[in-house]
């Protein structure tokens, strides 16, 4: 046995005195940290590198099957999930360890913010990172085309649109981005090359700077309320701290962040077992309209923000919100490189972190349900409740036929079923008189196309008697309270000058 | 050793400065040399640059030569008079690789006699397919909820304008299309006002009018092109 282990390290000795990479990698390993920066909050950048490795490993392991070719994309990866064995627990890892990777990424990047650990002297760490979460989402976005399904071949032609509202270049740079004069064999080859070739190499690299930059400054210490950063002393500070409390990184601090990875590791293997793989959806074939293209979950926030945004103001909009934001990102660790790093002591960090999740966690939530899509079947499948149909006259139920029949219901709902584009019908006659809905249907406005050209006038008739019907139970009808003091005007003109001239005198 | 007794203190001077000057010589001409190397390379790298950047760049620049060309939808009598509809066609340029991806859809109008409008399938807010509903006479687009009236002007949501519109004309009893790129704002945008206001439904025989003027328009600067680009 002791021979063994003798022979052991006389072989690690032999290729040591050759490589010379053993002894400062261990010293690496072993260097002393602060005692207060052994903490669960401290994980999540291993977290995302060791996920980082998963992706690398099962995408390696996808390619080995995947076909990049626009003919072939599609069915390849159902040949993944039905005939390769476990090539649907791959995809699945594949997908998850994606979805895992961006929140992880996020929450260490809120991390950071919020421990003020983009303070002197870890500037050019944060900047780094910043590209990191940028080269994270490029290739969630890369990765989606590559599962060139529906989803894909819409979500390029997004992409593209978006692209073509660039000022004066637009047009080229769609060229540039498909590689050709439609959605086809060259835009997939060309993200499959930025998918596995360019941004994983730009990815790995600039992983590997931001790693060397965490060795070389040390992990930032735990911020302490009115402990100030000055670029004069907190280096001093900083390895007085460190030569006091010191512990050295393995083992004493690293097991968090062992197990931290393996418990994220588990999870993702979790939802792939369980969930399964994304996708494929239908096959890319662009003569197949009836679909509803979305993005992945990390775009969401995106697609709603689009659906929002008036027209005159989106593509300002497109292009300056992202560099506005981007550059303020990178600009944050110079502009406030000193100062208080603790949370309590910075509430405007911690609002902007609370606007800027309660504002991506509602578009997301939105764009779950696109409020503002017509739901394209509704006209076809969702009946009109009985209540409203019960004593009514043929005319009426004749505007309820109108009404299913012109596909209202794609934008309006009654009872609960329908598009939610438009406001729902139930209560409609409570708040809009006869009038005005005539009005409403025939020239639209507020968002709602005209119907003139498409109703003739006894369909408007029947459509408009069954619409006063809606009011939401036992309502009062609408009324029009000009109406009134027309009528009024009507049967006593004399008295009418005198009242309406005396709120308006001077 | 015994040998090196004789020399002198100064003698080892005179000996080792020689040594020194021709080292220093040796080094300043070395880092010329280097530089000249720097240079070299500049050059080189200069001179590869050109080939990649040009391969990288090939799909952009291509932009002289229009890659629309004239295909043929089918004889007018597919095309009910006063009906809408989704006609798909093989796009003249294609690789061999392109699979299902190559066939692209299209709403055809037809208006009567030989009036014809042709829609792109691309929602001119963000490219999703729109689709026809014949008995509101619109076009609603899944995606965000763009909504188009009959002759392809917008109605409402958030597209900026109507829907692109494919150049047609009809040759021997057959509707043909000139089409081949994905229409997007930069490709199509063609004068057209940004922003189409909400309008009732009675200016669509106006456009109907003004879309072929336009486009003989464009079609007169290049009439080369034109000619050549018909199919035989």
């Amino acid at each position: 046995m002791a021979s063994l282990k003798k022979r052991a390290i006389d072989v690690y000795n032999w290729f040591e005195q050759r490589l010379g990479l053993g002894a400062p990698a261990i010293e690496a390993a072993e260097h002393e940290v602060p005692s207060n920066t052994s903490s669960w909050w401290y994980v999540f950048g291993s977290a995302a590198t060791v996920i980082l490795v998963l992706q690398v490993m099962t995408g390696i392991l996808l390619a080995l099957v995947y076909s990049p070719s626009a003919s072939h994309a599609w069915s390849s990866l159902e040949f993944l999930d039905h005939n390769v064995r476990l090539g649907w627990f791959l995809r699945a890892m594949h997908g998850w360890g994606s979805d895992f990777m961006i929140a992880i990424v996020l929450i260490h990047l809120t991390q950071v913010f919020l421990f003020g650990a983009y303070k002197f002297p870890r500037e050019l760490t944060w900047i780094i990172g910043v590209f990191l979460l940028l080269l994270t989402l490029g290739m969630a976005f890369t990765g989606q085309v590559l599962r060139f399904d529906q989803d894909a071949y819409w979500g390029l032609g997004i992409g593209a649109s978006i692209v073509s509202r660039v000022p004066f270049v637009g047009g080229a740079l769609v060229d540039l981005m498909l590689g050709g004069p439609i959605i086809a064999g060259p835009a997939l080859s060309r993200f499959f090359t930025l998918h596995v070739f360019v941004i994983p190499g730009i990815l790995l690299a600039l992983v590997g700077l931001h790693l060397w930059m965490v060795l070389r400054l040390g992990i930032n210490d735990w911020p302490m309320p009115g402990r100030l950063v000055n670029k004069k002393t907190y280096v001093q500070e900083y390895h007085k701290l460190a030569e006091q409390t010191g512990i050295p990184f393995v083992p004493d601090a690293a097991w968090k962040d062992a197990i931290f990875s393996a418990a994220i590791i588990l999870a993702i293997m979790a939802c792939a077992a369980w969930f399964g793989p994304f996708g494929p959806t239908g096959q890319p074939d662009p003569t197949i309209i009836q679909t509803a293209p979305k993005p992945d979950f990390a775009f969401l926030w995106i697609y709603a923000v689009l659906a929002y945004l008036p027209p005159s103001l989106e593509t300002p909009v497109l292009f300056i919100a992202p560099v506005l934001v981007i550059g303020g990102m990178l600009l944050l660790p110079l502009v406030s490189g000193e100062g208080e790093k603790h949370w309590s002591r910075r509430p405007v960090a911690v609002l902007m972190v609370a606007v800027i999740a309660v504002t991506l966690g509602a578009f997301t939530s939105l764009a779950m349900y696109t409020p503002w899509s017509p739901i394209m079947n509704a006209w076809t499948s969702d009946p009109i409740p009985i209540a409203d149909l019960k004593d009514r006259t043929p005319l009426e139920r004749e505007g309820a036929l109108v009404l299913q029949n012109k596909q209202c219901r794609n934008c309006h709902s009654i009872g609960g079923a329908g598009g939610m584009r438009g406001p729902a019908l139930d209560t409609v006659a409570s708040h809009m008189t006869e009038d005005q809905i005539i009005r409403q249907v025939l020239q639209g406005g507020g968002n709602m196309p005209a119907y003139g050209n498409a109703l003739n006038p006894a369909e408007t008739t029947a459509l408009v008697h069954f619409l006063l019907t809606l009011r939401g139970g036992n309502l009062s009808p609408a009324i029009d309270a000009s109406r009134k003091l027309v009528s009024s005007t009507e049967q006593s003109p004399s008295q009418v000058p005198p009242k309406m001239s005396a709120p308006g005198g001077p | 050793m015994n040998s090196s007794e004789p020399l002198s203190p100064g003698d080892q001077a005179t000996a080792t400065e020689p040594a020194t000057n021709a080292k220093s010589a040796g080094h300043s001409r070395r880092v010329f040399l280097f530089k000249l190397s720097l240079f070299l390379n500049g050059a080189v790298g200069a001179v590869l640059a050109v080939p990649i950047v040009g391969y990288l760049l090939g799909p952009a620049v291509r932009k002289g030569s229009n890659e629309d060309s004239w295909i043929k939808l089918g004889p007018l009598g597919d095309f009910p008079e006063g009906e809408t509809r989704l006609v798909n066609f093989r796009n003249p340029v294609t690789t061999p690789w392109d699979g299902q991806t190559g066939d692209i859809p299209c709403w055809v109008r037809h208006i009567s006699g030989n009036d014809f409008q042709v829609f792109a399938i691309n929602c001119a807010h963000l490219g999703c397919p729109v689709r026809w509903f014949a008995q509101s006479k619109l076009y609603l687009c899944p995606c965000h909820g763009g909504a188009y009236y009959e002759d392809g002007s917008r109605a409402s949501g958030p597209p900026e304008r109507g829907l692109f519109e494919y150049e047609h004309r009809i040759v021997a009893g057959s509707l043909m299309i000139s089409a081949g790129k994905m229409p997007t704002l930069a490709a199509r945008n063609c004068g057209q006002p940004k922003l189409t206001q909400i309008q009732p439904n009675s200016t669509s025989t106006e456009a109907n009018f003004t879309e072929p003027r336009r486009d003989e328009v464009t079609q007169s600067k290049d009439p080369q092109s034109r000619k050549s680009s018909w199919p035989a």
